[in-house]
């Protein structure tokens, strides 16, 4: 019964959702402020919908009711709470729940919050918000109801893959999903400006807050499902360049190019157009990756179980909404005002530069992700895209974006002095030039890539620090002074200073552990030891202990530097019964920023004496590349609560005649 | 990313790096290092979009010793990559071939940069000269700092 009441809450959300499209089409037309909050009040109701539907399918994990037939597919009753409760959005049916939880959730939150919009521009991005929500809870009504019941319920589910049982995992979609859903709001604001044919400081200072959340968000989502595939497939590897992750990736790089095109709008009324496009593109791209991991089209380790039937509807469904976007931005745009102008070396030109490289480092992600599709379908000859083709492309977009970025925040508006610049940026340059140098000289082996990433890294943390100094006036006038300018900075800023620096945090541990990772395996017998980098590493014992709902086996390998004991490791190798799968439970010893990564391989047989195989990794500085967005993520949020975003835009007073 | 339900590939499968199993390695460490060097370029044919240096699948383990007793014979990558492709195809090579079939691929990312600039200079050409004064404007200045009336 419970279910039955979700999936019809499903059904009035969609039916609210067309209400809303109607009333606010209705609101803009005749101007009528009461039809526009009956529009903000299908909104919500939408919402509130989709929520008790959601709400209904976690209930239905919870209490493991497998009559629900996603129930049935996707848990067990032997699964840790935390693991049932993130079952909800586990599976394509969940999940596309928690995306259209996530798109009305990002409606209603637009009627209630965006009191400062214009009434007609709210009353278009509303309606426009409430068609997306309609479209895709269509989709997810007739197409992949998650709610639909077994006639013949089994006794015990299916349970999840017990690889994504993960804590990380488990929070990562909602992040993720936030981020990609939020992007949303920015295309919805962005049909708004083209239908009133005004794209002004005021609409993009409107952009900023929803882009800053998004954008964190997603920030944190990528880090998470990264941080996941590091410790959890036991590769050591955190980045793959799959196709899964390059579909997060791409609205991340869009989102990111928006918000600093965003700043030109705001500040100089100019590439007006240029910003409306990436608010159209960002949430094309989140849609273009939820339609690549259902559909089956591309070949990747995660995606969802593939329908294709589902693929064409989420194929259409592009197709429309972005079809429709991009024609009325092609009608529309001309007539947006070009904005102020400005020298070729000023902040406007650097922000131009930022956004020239970022698209082409989407460019490259997009080209690698479909390019191989593109190719079979035309000449049916296959080829492949793997990491090897993004660090030939995308490593150079982005060497040189780090390059010229601590060079922007510096840089006056209109016209900038170049030599100024350099001259405020020497210290920096110097300092990184002096970390490169000393790790090519220190550090061995000798690597002069992994130096040249260091350089960069410590470029643009000095750069950011530099860029403070400026700010603060420090060491020019009395300490005090500065102190006063520092507490004194808005909170913009010291968001920006955070996720410039959080991407140099980045690039250090990223260029640092992919340079100079040490990588060892050996079978070993108890007692039987390897090295790894500094570390020996002996294996004590292997016990067998059980989980709740696995078997393992369980090392205990003592890890000694110097003869010195400095971790006592307990890697396991997992077996989940319910679905008879091996899964390793890597054990990570922290060393400062550093790990030194364990992995219990399979049990072999030598001449009698058992063996297992070991595997460890010596991955320097690797806290770093989970540390850094986590820091941007945090710049993104301290810049959210600006004070010129919570107090709104000054009203302009009409000049007296 | 990767909310997947089913890792069909991963399942029953433990992915790690499997090329690193001291079963199969070569006895001289440079050749080895090589070798495992040139797995990283190689795709696993029956996985999903993994390198033999990372697959367990048994034809990654078969590719692995077919291109360790080429690295221990002595042949170089050239070949080595140049027998694989032969019979499999480009598919096999991670990295596409810079060939006019895939030149959009590589040359993609940087035309966008190339576009971009162009754009960019174009915009900075047709600026106005916004801080030039008008006549009437240098007039006014000129009048206000020698003190007369506006």
């Amino acid at each position: 019964m419970i279910a039955e009441l979700g999936a019809f809450a499903l059904m009035l959300g969609l039916a609210c959702a067309i209400a809303q499209v109607g009333l606010s089409i209705a609101a803009r037309v005749r101007r009528s402020t009461m039809l526009a909050a009956a529009g903000e009040g299908a909104a919500l109701a939408s919402f509130a919908g989709v929520a008790i539907a959601f709400g209904v399918l976690m209930h239905a994990f919870i209490v493991s009711d497998f009559s629900v037939a996603n129930v049935a597919a996707n848990s067990h009753t032997e699964k840790p709470l935390l693991y049932r409760v993130a079952g909800t959005w586990g599976s394509h049916e969940g999940s596309m729940l928690l995306w259209v939880l996530a798109l009305t959730g990002y409606g209603a939150a637009m009627a209630l919050f965006g009191r400062s919009l214009p009434r007609g521009l709210k009353a278009v991005a509303v309606a426009t918000q409430g068609a997306l929500g309609t479209v895709f809870l269509a989709y997810t009504v007739f197409a992949s109801n998650p709610l639909a019941r077994l006639v013949q319920p089994p006794v015990e589910g299916r349970s999840l893959n017990p690889l994504l049982q993960d804590p990380a995992l488990a929070v990562h979609p909602p992040f993720l999903y936030s981020g990609y859903v939020g992007m949303s709001v920015i295309f919805s604001l962005a049909v708004a400006a083209l239908v009133e044919g005004r794209v002004d400081a005021a609409w993009a200072r409107w952009v900023r807050p929803w882009a800053l959340f998004a954008w964190s968000l997603l920030t944190i989502g990528i880090m998470l499902g990264s941080f996941w595939a590091y410790y959890e497939l036991g590769w050591g590897g955190w980045w793959f360049w799959d196709p899964v992750e390059n579909a997060s990736f791409m609205p991340w790089l869009v989102a990111t190019a928006l918000l600093h095109s965003a700043i030109v709008t705001e500040k100089r009324g100019a590439l007006a157009g240029w910003t409306v496009f990436l608010g159209l593109a960002a949430f094309s791209f989140s849609m273009l990756g939820a339609f690549l991991v259902r559909s089956g089209v591309l070949t990747s380790v995660h995606a969802f179980a593939v329908d294709p039937k589902r693929g064409v509807l989420l194929l259409i469904i592009l197709g429309l909404t972005t079809g429709s976007a991009f024609s009325l931005f092609a009608w529309r745009a001309p007539t947006l005002s070009q904005g102020g102008v400005f020298a070729p070396v000023s902040r406007e030109s650097a922000l131009v530069l930022n956004n020239i490289l970022l698209a082409a480092a989407t460019a490259t992600v997009l080209l690698g992700t479909l390019f191989p599709l593109i190719r079979e379908a035309l000449t049916g000859e296959a080829i492949s895209v793997g990491p090897p083709y993004f660090n030939l492309t995308f490593s150079p977009l982005m060497a040189a974006l780090v390059l010229l970025l601590p060079a922007g925040p510096l840089l006056a508006w209109k016209r900038g002095d170049a030599a100024g610049v350099a001259q405020r940026l020497g210290v920096a340059a110097a300092l990184a030039l002096l970390a490169g140098v000393a790790a090519y000289a220190v550090v061995s082996p000798r690597k002069a890539f992994g130096a040249l990433g260091l350089t960069l890294g410590a470029w643009l943390i000095a750069g950011g620090v530099a860029e403070l100094v400026e700010r603060t006036r420090a060491f020019r006038v009395p300490a005090a002074e500065s102190w006063r300018r520092l507490t004194g900075l808005p909170r913009g800023a010291w968001g920006m200073t955070f996720a410039h620096v959080g991407l140099g945090v980045f690039v250090l541990g990223a260029c640092f552990e992919t340079g100079w990772r040490a990588e060892a395996a050996e079978t070993l017998p108890l007692g039987g030891s390897l090295n790894v980098g500094a570390y020996h590493l002996t294996l004590k014992s292997v016990d067998a202990v059980e989980g709740p709902n696995y078997d393992a086996d369980r090392g205990v390998i003592l890890a000694t530097r110097d003869g010195r004991l400095v971790c006592r490791a307990m890697p396991e190798r997992r077996l989940y019964l319910a679905n008879a799968q091996t899964t390793s439970e890597v054990a990570i010893c922290e060393r400062g920023p550093s790990h030194l990564y364990i992995v219990l391989g399979e049990k072999r047989d030598a001449g009698g004496a058992p063996v297992w195989l070991v595997r460890a990794y010596w991955n320097p500085w690797a806290v770093l590349i989970f540390l850094g967005p986590v820091i941007m993520a945090l710049g993104g949020l301290i810049s959210l609560s600006d004070r010129r975003l919570r107090i709104g835009v000054p009203r302009r007073r009409e000049q007296p005649a | 990313m990767r909310l997947p339900a089913i890792l069909a590939a991963l399942a029953g499968v433990l992915c790690i790096a499997a090329a690193s199993d001291p079963a199969e390695r070569l006895p001289n460490p440079a050749q080895e290092a090589h070798a495992r060097a040139l797995f990283k370029d190689v795709r696993c044919l029956v996985c999903q979009n993994e390198s033999i240096d990372d697959s367990e699948a048994p034809l990654a383990g078969d590719l692995r010793h077919i291109i360790r007793e080429q690295v221990a014979a002595g042949k170089d990558d050239d070949a080595i990559k140049a027998y694989l492709t032969d019979r499999y195809g480009q598919f096999v090579l991670m990295r596409p071939a810079f060939d006019p079939g895939n030149l959009a691929l590589w040359i993609g990312p940087f035309l966008v940069v190339g576009l971009g600039l162009v754009l960019l200079l174009g915009r900075l050409r047709n600026r106005q000269p916004d801080t030039d004064l008008s006549k009437a404007e240098a007039d006014r200045i000129d009048r206000l700092s020698r003190g007369d009336a506006p």
